[in-house]
């Protein structure tokens, strides 16, 4: 899976309180018609140099936003600042920012090296400058044999390297991808996942990408925020994200996962206490901020975070028994869903270390599953 | 997956399915079916329209006679029994000779022409304000474009003259606001042919147009001013060459009818607006010299035909050009 590479001056942008972000979004509020909130009071800070993505369901609100950025889209209300300079109400043909259109929007009447072009047509280059940019950019993404084609005479992955180029001819300060990677079959997303990341990391171009996939958001971003209902739920880099969901949406959204509802019964050095019905024992789980008693909350667990147990735990906490149901054997790891005695399905994730064609287990195995205090978040309900 | 005994069900059906496709196929997609579909229509062209075509070029290449009908016949048995081929080309030398039928052609061009562009200019924006317009609205404004149809093309030129005559609504109008303290000559003028064959054609020019703008795919305007291009640059390198097509098919709609137009200019133009379709009616009808007005007939066929010929030959090589 394709990271960025830990640059120590990109990665603490945001963590440092004196770092001048380079594009501020404030507090902006998009309504369709009467009462229709596309975006709804978005704030959000990004940092020069990031790849950071938009990701939530279709509907999200997450494309709306991204349009405002680049100006197609008006805000009702709220502000866009890029690099301290208000852009809020400025047309999209005079922002110093560019988007890879999802359909790519390659204009159909024109060539590879026209289309290419076109950005650079607008600003008074001379034809020698324009010639020699185009040229470059056909060869970061590996299309200059193809200059000379149509739109219409190219695959769809040749087409969305086309895009990529045109978006990047101006050299913008800002690139906005709309779902680049949608439109691509399996194995060419993979590929396309690691070049894009590569190509921002040579360009320096700060990224903002819009996705529905949260594995792409995953491998691709530095930072990424989960939308939901026109609503910035969480921010974070995909780690913090994946091991520190907020909330039930995020946990839910980003990997699998299995929620255990129970209450707040006491804390024990750093970890709190949890009564539950869907667990044999009680929960234990460190917690940064210690809960009051009483108050219901839900146990985000990760199935490759499971253990599989000989018996019950000496301290009979942070386990369950169960009958494996259904396994989904996907090589390097095997799925298991386990039906709880309390009558709930767990998944737990087992990477097949040695080579067998049946795992460790079958059908109606019992297995004890258990977790360690670490593992597990604990979500407000 | 299937299973074994689902296959064995199906196995008795199919066969039966499978020989009357192959039956429907024979007849849609088999060599009889494919000529026979293809052959209905060319029969019909060949009949309605080449076949004239030939017979006004016989007619064009004889000599007026006093006859019924009025010609020298082309083919002739002679008295020992040989047979005698006439071919006159008097008519079209007298064409070429006779100032007056050079000048009506070169005026019917030069009227078609005007029209085309004025039809062209009148209509793109209209077009354009369907193709943009709410999608619930789209079809209403269409109806307006179109409604005119329900009307004969006839009356509608003379509710023209109704209107442009010197008692008429305009003069009138205009007289009573005070504009005006003499009635204008609008009818029997050149402007008259103008506006009757704008107002006429207009239709042919914007549902074409309409056409291909409606299917335009809007995020490319949005990928133009993305790319720093103002709107108005946007409409001039996007818009306008995407729509090619569309001004093509309907400048020709207008052009070709235009040339040969025959109602318009007589009824409402005047003694100088001289086109060849009255040229060729005079001809016809007053002259009774039907050699000649079928010679200015394939005349004019020939001055639209070439150049249309031409036209889609180098509109052909430039595709296979940027295909290879």
């Amino acid at each position: 899976m394709p990271q960025t590479r830990p640059d120590p001056g990109v990665l603490e942008a945001w963590q440092d309180p004196d770092a001048r972000p380079f594009l501020e979004i404030r507090k902006i509020t998009k309504i369709f018609g009467d009462r229709t909130y596309a975006v709804d009071d978005v704030s959000l800070n990004i940092f020069k140099g990031e790849f950071f993505s938009l990701l939530g369901a279709s509907g999200c609100g997450k494309s709306t936003l991204l349009r405002m950025l680049a100006g197609l889209e008006r805000s009702t209300q709220g502000q866009i600042l890029i690099e301290g300079q208000d852009i809020t109400r400025m047309p999209p043909y005079e922002r110093p920012v560019n988007m890879m259109f999802q359909s790519y929007a390659l204009f159909p009447h024109m060539t590879v090296e026209q289309n290419v072009a076109f950005g650079l047509k607008q600003e008074r280059l001379s034809a020698q400058a324009i010639r020699t940019r185009v040229g470059e950019m056909l060869e970061l993404v590996h299309m200059s044999e193809y200059a000379r084609r149509r739109p219409d005479q190219l695959s769809g992955g040749q087409r969305q390297r086309v895009a990529l180029a045109r978006s990047l001819a101006k050299q913008p300060k800002l690139l906005l991808l709309d779902e680049p990677l949608a439109a691509l079959d399996r194995k060419l997303r993979e590929r396309t996942q690691f070049e894009l990341v590569n190509i921002q990391e040579r360009v320096g171009t700060t990224f903002i990408m819009v996705t529905h996939d949260q594995e792409e958001a995953m491998t691709m971003s530095s930072r990424l925020a989960v939308m939901d209902a026109g609503r910035i739920l969480q921010v974070g880099t995909p780690s913090e994200i994946y091991e520190y969901p907020g909330s039930r949406f995020v946990a839910e959204f980003i990997g699998a996962v299995n929620l255990l509802e129970g209450r707040v019964v006491g804390s024990e050095d750093d970890r709190v206490i949890i009564q539950t019905e869907a667990a044999a024992g009680d929960i234990a789980l460190y917690h940064a901020h210690p809960l009051a008693i009483g108050t219901p909350v839900a146990v985000a667990l990760r199935p490759e975070k499971l253990r599989l147990l000989e018996g019950p735990p000496a301290d009979d906490r942070n386990w369950v028994r169960g009958k494996v149901r259904e396994i989904g054997y996907l090589g390097d790891v095997s799925v298991y869903h386990v039906e709880t005695e309390q009558g709930m399905t767990v998944q737990v994730q087992v990477t097949n270390r040695a080579r067998r064609t049946a795992g460790p287990l079958t059908w109606d195995d019992t297995v004890h599953l258990g977790w360690d205090s670490e593992a597990g978040v604990v979500l407000p309900v | 997956m299937t299973t074994g005994r689902e296959t064995a069900a199906t196995a008795g059906t199919s066969s039966l399915k499978r020989r009357f496709d192959r039956g429907v196929k024979s007849l849609t997609q088999g060599r009889l079916g494919q000529s026979l579909v293809i052959a209905l229509p060319y029969a019909w062209l060949l009949l309605f329209l080449l076949l004239p075509i030939l017979i006004v070029l016989k007619i064009s290449l004889g000599e007026i006679a006093l006859a019924s009908p009025p010609y020298t016949p082309m083919l002739q048995w002679a008295e020992d029994r040989t047979l005698s081929v006439q071919i006159h080309l008097g008519n079209y030398a007298f064409l070429w000779q006779d100032p007056l039928y050079l000048s009506a052609y070169l005026n019917s061009l030069k009227v078609a022409a005007v029209s085309t562009v004025l039809c062209l200019l009148i209509g793109y924006p209209m077009a354009y304000g369907i193709a943009r317009a709410p999608t619930g609205w789209r079809i209403v404004l269409l109806m307006l474009v179109i409604l005119p149809f329900w009307t004969s093309f006839l009356i509608r030129v003379y509710a023209w003259i109704g209107l442009l005559q010197g008692n008429g609504l305009i003069n009138h109008l205009l007289l009573s606001v005070g504009l005006i303290d003499q009635p204008l000559v609008l009818l029997h003028t050149n402007f008259a042919v103008y506006l009757g064959i704008v107002y006429s054609y207009l239709p042919f020019m914007i549902l074409p147009l309409y056409a291909t703008l409606v299917r335009m795919d809007l995020t490319l305007l949005e990928a133009a001013a993305d790319l720093g291009c103002p709107p108005w640059k946007a409409f001039v390198t996007v818009t306008l060459p995407l729509s090619m097509p569309g001004i093509i098919a309907g400048s020709l709609l207008v052009f070709i009818p235009a040339v040969g137009e025959f109602v318009i200019p007589d009824l409402l133009g005047g003694p100088d607006s001289l086109m060849i379709g009255k040229v060729l009616w005079t001809e016809f009808f007053s002259n009774r010299d039907w050699p000649v007005a079928a010679a200015v007939a394939v005349a004019m066929l020939l001055l639209i035909l070439i150049p249309l010929l031409l036209f889609q030959r180098i509109g052909e090589r430039e595709t296979t050009r940027d295909r290879g």
